[in-house]
């Protein structure tokens, strides 16, 4: 086991530097010049542009560029915007907690309606809500987050305003409102800001783990163990609650592990859409504006997390499953 | 244990892949025909919702390729009537610079087809080639090979998309190239889980004996028996491949104007949803309606060529 782990964590460190390197690479040897889109329409003049280049490091041959970018992450900086001059660190400090508010409502969610839907589902097998949410799970699976955004908006940003509706159905639409939060929890009206970007980013991986938490559910009733606890004598309930859930949620907790790393995609989408002022936002617009640090920092954030992520839940499936330790060196 | 670690990342990868993996479970009968291809068929042909996905796929490549004998108009054309709403002149209705939304989403077929497919195409013959040295030579290239995968797998698909086409220049090309570059990694694990599978198995061995050579014996024996979850997992594929295309185009990193793609239809009418919400919810519609189709095929496809799986 102890092997395991550390050949596992070790992997990390290959896959981080491939990682960064590849879209070092991509932002610095692929033609595209990020003074020229500082200029904007009127060009940069050459002695301003050497300015610029000199300031940045741009000059430098390439091998120092990556030297010395790898030298400032070592010390944790993660350098300065290109265009406003902030510092990424800076941008991440403020960005970051607001992802994080998302992506934990957006966890809850999948968590509450995925699982509680999937379990419904198995138990009432072949009924009416049982064929509603396989037919729900897989619209979901196909519509993508901006689409599902703009859905979300239509129904409760506009067509409530623009008819007679109760004024607590008429959402914001746009950015985080006031702001108030007392660590994840909104405060205030701030959950009407909060309630459709996070239904978004949900949408899919709740469609994901509600289908999942059925079949393992499902695959779960028909094992030895249950029938022996109905055999002693115990009520449905328990057995189902205890005894079952406990087992289909192996699979189900390591989907929503990865459900994580899954949603970075999807935060980029939900945020754009919702001018939600997250990193997935921030870095949609630093990249229209080929402003390298902050879309290379802020990547690598993402990055980051994402591998340790699946590095838990590689592990976890290692601690669940034997097997996995034993026999899955050749894998 | 293969097929267990490349499972997961795969579900995760795509999102619309799980959808196969944790799929609806129904019973059929398993009657023994002479032809497995008339046996495949047959199994898919009795789910419905698989056949309906191949009906849409059917009629979604007629008008891309057809386009011009489904609709009147150019998808460029200039009309008089900005954001009309439908009508029985435009079925769809207009968008700002009053060109014919029925029409744009038809050519939108065209684009939208075009890229899914050449992506996972290209997708597929990455994963496939990787997948089968991997898992047939084994050892330090397996090993090698496997890691390349899992630095590849650590990039957010989209994420990474949006940055390298933005790097590379927009563009049908380039996104195609983007997606298809980066979306072999789940088929090259499951086809590497396969080749091992079915390189232990008899006629295999019975093949080496006989003298073929490696290439032979990959292409053969091995890739006939192995391809199958591939197959199921690339059709699939075609739909995230067009979410992936139409988020890219939504987010101004993919195909430019005024090419008709739907998901830069999208990001157009978004700025007009309180009054013509119809420019948005076409173009959404029919990138639902692809995406679904697919699924649809996909699942049944998997049903039908193992029934075993169900």
């Amino acid at each position: 086991m102890g092997g395991y782990i550390l050949r596992r964590a070790l992997l990390v460190i290959p896959v981080v530097w491939g990682a960064i390197t590849l879209l070092f690479l991509a932002f610095f040897v692929v033609p595209g010049d990020p003074v020229e889109v500082m200029g904007g329409d009127r060009g940069v003049a050459p002695e301003i542009r050497a300015n610029i280049e000199a300031k940045f490091g741009l000059d430098q041959p390439l091998v120092v560029q990556y030297g010395r970018f790898w030298n400032r992450l070592a010390h944790g900086d993660l350098g300065e915007s290109y265009r406003s001059g902030r510092d990424v660190n800076d941008i991440l400090a403020t960005t970051a907690p607001n992802s994080l508010r998302l992506a934990f409502w957006a966890i809850v969610i999948q968590i509450l309606i995925g699982i509680g839907a999937g379990l419904i589902s198995a138990v009432k097998r072949y009924s009416f809500v049982d064929a509603l949410t396989t037919v729900s799970t897989t619209m979901l699976l196909a519509i993508p987050a901006f689409v599902m955004g703009y859905i979300l908006i239509y129904m409760l940003g506009v067509y409530t305003f623009q008819h007679d509706f109760p004024s607590w159905l008429k959402f914001p639409v746009q950015g985080i409102g006031p702001d108030r939060w007392l660590g994840p929890i909104p405060l205030g009206g701030q959950w009407r800001f909060l309630l459709m970007p996070a239904l978004t980013l949900a949408s899919v991986q709740t469609a994901l783990v509600a289908r999942m938490a059925r079949s393992s559910m499902l695959e779960v009733m028909r094992a030895d163990y249950m029938r022996t606890a109905a055999a002693g004598g115990l009520s449905r309930k328990t057995i189902y609650l205890k005894h079952g859930l406990k087992n289909a949620m192996i699979p189900v907790v390591t989907l929503l592990g990865l459900s994580v790393a899954e949603m970075i995609g999807a935060a980029v989408l939900t945020e754009t859409v919702f001018n939600w002022p997250g990193i997935g936002s921030s870095i949609a617009t630093a990249i229209t504006f080929l402003d390298a640090p902050i879309v290379l920092g802020l990547s690598l954030v993402l990055v980051l997390t994402y591998v340790l992520i699946n590095l838990a839940v590689d592990l976890s499936y290692a601690f669940f499953d034997p097997r996995i330790r034993y026999g899955g060196e050749s894998a | 244990m293969a097929t267990i670690e490349g499972a997961a990342p795969t579900a995760s990868q795509t999102g619309v892949a799980s959808a196969s993996a944790a799929g609806a479970l129904t019973d059929t009968d398993q009657a023994q025909v002479a032809s497995p291809q008339g046996d495949i068929w047959r199994r898919f042909r009795r789910n419905k919702l698989a056949v309906a996905g191949l009906v849409v796929i059917a009629v979604m490549v007629f008008c891309a390729v057809f386009a011009p004998l489904v609709t009147s108009y150019s998808p460029r054309e200039l009309g008089s009537a900005s954001r009309a709403k439908p009508s029985a002149e435009h079925w769809f209705g207009t968008d700002v610079l009053g060109r014919d939304l029925y029409t744009r989403t038809v050519y939108g077929a065209r684009v939208s087809l075009k890229i899914g497919l050449s992506a996972v195409l290209i997708a597929t013959v990455i994963g496939v080639v990787i997948g089968a040295v991997a898992g047939f030579y084994g050892g330090k290239l397996d090993g090698l090979l496997m890691r390349s995968t899992d630095i590849f797998l650590s990039f957010p698909y989209i994420l990474a998309a949006i940055v390298i086409v933005t790097v590379i220049g927009r563009g049908e090309n380039s996104v195609i190239l983007v997606l298809g570059l980066l979306g072999w990694m789940s088929i090259a694990r499951l086809f590497r889980a396969s080749v091992l599978q079915a390189k232990q198995s008899d006629y295999v061995e019975a093949a080496r004996a006989v003298g073929c050579s490696d290439f032979r014996l990959i292409v053969r024996h091995i890739l006939p028996n192995a391809i199958q979850p591939v197959i199921v997992y690339s059709t699939i594929f075609v739909g995230t491949a067009v979410i992936a295309e139409a988020a890219l185009s939504f987010l101004g990193a993919g195909v430019t104007e005024p090419t008709p793609a739907w998901g830069l239809m999208v990001a157009q009418g978004r700025s007009f949803l309180f009054t013509s919400p119809h420019m948005l919810f076409f173009p959404a519609g029919a990138i639902l309606v692809t995406v679904m189709a697919f699924v649809f095929v996909g699942d049944g496809l998997r049903d039908a060529l193992d029934p075993r799986l169900r």
